[in-house]
Parts: structure tokens; sequence; C-alpha cells
């Protein structure tokens, strides 16, 4: 990681109002759907009238979980993504060990193929892919996005155990051949537990990109049961008179909850991730 | 061989590995780089060729048995009709208004994070957290924000009086757009400010007390210090913004679904109707190969400059 040199600041009342700005700024709308979830269709169709909703009631979480069985979709985007998440780790632990350690000189190859797939317009995978899912009679099954879906794990997660992987000291490793371990008992017993932060925030990372898909759900999930969290916000709350916000808010709210959790969990891991991906090309 | 091994120790890490160790992890290396490169040519590769199939094809799903080679017919399609000049003219603006704001407010956040002060951690959770929230979220949560009934916008510009009241933003296409803008700026913006940090704190300080030494100013210090240096990081972020924004399709999906009218179509917006409402995979996959090349050229542009320049 970088040394971090932060500069001490300056102390005076523009800085400190610009500060408030940004985090204003950035936490306020999740304040403003907080409390629209939680005000009842009566509130809501008369309006806004002021900062603090007038009644506070759970009526749209009670709507959204018993009439919208909003469960379901959640529970879907939990099961592709920690699936996706899984399969491009193993992949990915595989293949940055290889480019580190077993063929260094394919590196730069490799990983350039890799970035390329990354760069890839993610609209034009849906046309060819909906296509091969129909043929192959997997629409509307989850293995279409979990296979799909390793479009936004794989490349960032090979990007980041790479390395994480060539900041790992060879000694350690070089003491186990001698000793007689096998390659594989070298990969899983030693370098994965010196590696294990790194590849817990790539798990992290990916399930966040899994879980915030919507063109590929949109695309393949025909069936509301099968729908994820994101596809069936976008079906909440619709009548022929209005737009119930209260309750599209509530599946928002319940959406993003996960995703806060894990961001506070790891932000600074997150952080230094996301810019070990990108300025160590 | 023999005298080598028995000088001892470090003989270990100069001798070359015997030629079946070397095969042996050849082909291991193989097997391991594998299901990587296997699956992204699966999920990445085929739709590429499929789609330059297709494009000299005429496949509309609705239509069985009418596919046939059409040669350049989609492409033609393509470039005459304004049914795709529209939609490019608008991704084209969206991308270059979009990522100026947000490179100008993300640098301002940058620079301000760049500070030790109390709270600072407070500051990178609560922007990370836009960042993280699934694109649709924060659609949601900009319509509804912007709604004329329930939204705050409505009720705050009545508040200070400003004749905003009722404003159906969704109804003109500016407003469409500023709402999209808005959206689009909130979710994206830390993801640049990140970024730029990143780079800002692996600029010595040596070289600010240098030019403080010399004389230079803050904004002297700023253009002939900070921006030079933070180069690579800016380029990193702005190939990054600039592919998404040129592809952004969710936000548009939930807020306007193109309208008004088709005011706010955007490219991959387009492609999606073609393919999944038409289900015209010839004129889809025409407009598809058009977008990757387009990514292609912002990417290689990019490149370009960053090796130019540095």
């Amino acid at each position: 990681m970088i040394a971090v040199k932060a500069r001490r600041a300056t102390g005076n009342g523009f800085f400190y109002f610009a500060v408030l700005l940004i985090i204003v700024f950035s936490l306020f709308p999740f304040y403003w759907v907080l409390a629209t979830s939680f005000e009842n269709n009566q509130e809501l169709s008369l309006g806004t009238r002021g900062l603090w909703p007038a009644v506070w009631t759970l009526q749209s979480y009670v709507t959204l979980f018993h009439q919208d069985n909003f469960l379901i979709p959640i529970a879907n985007s939990a099961l592709v993504a920690a699936c996706t998440t899984v399969i491009s780790l193993f992949a990915g632990v595989l293949t940055a060990y290889a480019l580190v350690r077993l063929v260094p000189r394919a590196r730069v190859a490799v990983l350039s193929f890799i970035l390329a797939t990354a760069f890839f317009p993610v609209i034009a995978m849906v046309g060819p892919l909906f296509f091969a899912y129909k043929d192959l009679d997997l629409l509307n099954n989850y293995l279409a996005l979990i296979v799909t879906y390793l479009i936004y794990a794989l490349p960032i997660g090979v990007w980041m155990l790479v390395s994480i992987f060539s900041q790992i000291p060879k000694d350690l490793e070089e003491a186990g051949m001698v000793d007689g371990a096998t390659t594989r008992q070298i990969l899983w017993r030693i370098l994965l537990p010196l590696a294990v932060p790194g590849v817990f925030t790539a798990a992290i990372l990916s399930f966040i990109l899994c879980w915030n898909d919507f063109v590929f759900a949109l695309s393949f999930m025909t069936s509301p049961d099968r729908y994820t969290a994101p596809l069936a916000i976008v079906n909440l709350g619709q009548s022929q008179y209005q737009v119930f916000y209260n309750i599209i808010d509530a599946g928002v709210v319940v959406t993003t909850i996960p995703i806060v959790v894990l961001v506070l969990l790891a932000q600074r891991r997150i952080v230094a991730g996301l810019s070990a991906g990108s300025l160590k090309g | 061989m023999a005298t080598e091994a028995s000088s001892g120790f470090e003989v270990l890490e100069l001798r070359r590995p015997p030629l079946w160790w070397r095969l042996r992890s050849r082909t291991m290396a193989g097997a391991f780089l594998a299901p990587t490169i296997v699956l992204l040519l699966a999920i990445a590769g085929f739709p590429l060729a499929y789609n330059l199939f297709n494009s000299f094809r005429h496949l509309v799903l609705t239509e069985p048995g009418t596919e046939r080679f059409v040669a350049l017919q989609n492409y033609v399609t393509l470039v005459t009709s304004g049914q795709f000049q529209q939609p490019f003219v608008h991704t084209f603006l969206f991308t270059v208004v979009s990522v100026a704001i947000e490179f100008a407010l993300g640098l301002g956040m940058a620079l301000i994070m760049h500070h030790q002060f109390r709270g600072r951690g407070l500051v990178r959770a609560a922007i990370l957290v836009p960042w993280a929230v699934p694109t649709v979220v924060s659609g949601m949560l900009w319509k509804n924000f912007f709604d004329p009934s329930s939204g705050f916008i409505d009720w705050a510009g009545a508040a200070i009086h400003l004749p905003t009241a009722n404003l159906a933003w969704l109804n003109g296409v500016w407003t469409s757009w500023a709402v999209i803008l808005v959206a689009d700026a909130w979710k994206n913006t830390p993801f640049l400010a990140l970024i730029l940090l990143a780079g800002l704190q692996v600029i010595p300080d040596d070289l600010y007390e240098q030019g403080r030494i010399d004389g230079a100013g803050v904004l002297r210090r700023f253009w002939y210090v900070t921006m030079p240096l933070l180069k690579p990081a800016i380029l990193v972020a702005l190939i990054f913004r600039t592919l998404s924004s040129f592809l952004i399709f969710d936000v548009i999906y939930v807020i306007t679904g193109g309208g008004p009218g088709n005011a706010t179509e955007t490219l991959s917006y387009l492609n999606w109707q073609a393919f999944l409402v038409d289900t015209d995979f010839g004129y889809g996959g025409a407009i598809s190969v058009a977008l990757i090349i387009v990514a292609v050229i912002i990417a290689l542009i990019y490149m370009r400059v960053l090796r130019v320049e540095t």
C-alpha cells in the first residue's frame, strides 16, 4: 500500500462548509428515501409537506414483504451474486497464481486480454447471450446470470489478486518447496492464507458489482419469482393512478442495507483495492 | 553440476529448475489459466464474434424463416436512419457533459479529502455508499427526489419561492436530462474522487516544499506540480468514466424510459430495444459492433495521450 501523506487542513470555515456539502449531497437523498418509506399511502398522496413525515408507519414494508414478496428477489440476488463471487475467486486465485509464480512471462499478455474484456460494452453481450441461453434453455435460469456476471467479477478479481500475490515474498513458498510441498499445497496452505485480506476485498467488490446488475437480469429473467432485487424495484409500487414511492423506497432501503454494511465493513480495503486495481497497470 | 551443488547454499536459487519441473509447471499454469480464459471468451469473445456475424444478416426472432445474408444493409440503416443519429448525438453530448462535471466535482472532492481533518473517514464512507448502491437504486432515488408530488425538490423550491412548484421534470427534455445528470453524477463522482485521491497521495511532499521555496503560489503549485504528477490517475479515471458514461443504460431505463418521446434515448438503450423489444438481432448486432468500435477508439485515444505525455 502507498504511504498516506495527507496534508493538514487549513481549518477555515470554507473548508468545513465544503466537507459538509459533500456529506449532505451524498447522504441526504438516502434520508429522503428512508423517510418516504415510512409514510403510509394516504400521507404519500397528500404530497410533500415537510422534511419530517407526519406519520411513521411500517405499512409499506408490510406491503413490500407480504404483497410483493420482496424477500424472493433479495434471496435471488444474494444467491446469484454469491455463486458468481465464489466461482470468480476460485478461477481468479488460480489465474493470479499462474501469472505471478508459474508463467510470469505470460502476465502482460493475459492481463491485457482480461482488461480488454473488462472494457467490453455490457449491452453488446445481451443479444448474443440471450440467443445462446434461449437455445440452451437457460433463460429464466439462475445459471444464466451466474455465468454472465463473471464479466463484472472476474476481471477486477484477477487484477486485484495479481497485485496482492506480487506483494507476497517468495521465501515462504521456497521453504515449502524445499520441504517437499506440492504446488497445490503451496498455493492453498501457504500463499492463500497470506492473501486472505485481499481475497476478502475482492470478494466484497465482486459481490457488490453482481448485486448491482440490472441489464442482464432485465434481459434474461422473465418471471417475477426469478427477478433480482434491482429488477423487482423497477416493478414495485406501480398502479394506474399513482406511483407508490413509499413502497418503492422501502424496496430501495432493503436493497441498499446489505451494500451499506459491506461498504462500512471494508471501506478502507475497498478504497485501497480500487486504486491498486486502477493505478498499477 | 556436482561442484556447484557442493559449493553450498546459494546455488539453490541460481540453478535452473530441471526440465521435468519446468514442463510440469507450464502444464499446470495452462490448467490454472484455462478456466478464466475460457469463461471470458465465452461471455465476451463469443458475443463479439456473434454480433459481427449477425450484423450482416437479417435475423428477426418474430419473423422465423426470413434469416438471410444482407451484406451491409444493417449498417446502411444505422448510418442513414435518424433513429440512430439522434441517440448518437445524445450519448456523445451526455458523455462530454457528465464526465466534465463529474471530473470537476471529483477533483474538488479529492483535493478536500487529501487534507487531514476530523471526520475524514466519515466523508470517505459517505461518498462510498452512493458509489456502491445499484444504479437502479440511485435512479429511483433521484426520480423520487424530483417527483412533483412527493419529491424534495418540489417542496424545497416552494419553500424558497422558486417557480418550480409542481414542475413535472420528466415531461421536459432539458429537465429530464438534468435529472439524469444529477443521478449519474451522484453515483459516479465518488469513483473519480477516490482514484484521484489515490493519485494525490503518491505525490511526494518535497515537490510542494520546493515549489514553495521557489515562491510559487497555491495555483501555480497546483498547475505545475499537482496536475502533471496526477496525470496517470486522471487518465485512468477518465477512461473508466468516459466508457461507462458512453454506455449509460440503467439510469435512462429507470428514470425516463428514453422519454419524453425518445428525447433521452442513448445508444445502449437503442441497442437493448433492438435486441429485446424488436428482437432484431441483425440490426442490434450492428449497433453492438458500432458500440464496441467506439469503446476501442475511446480507449486508444486515452492510451495514446498517456504515452505521448509521459
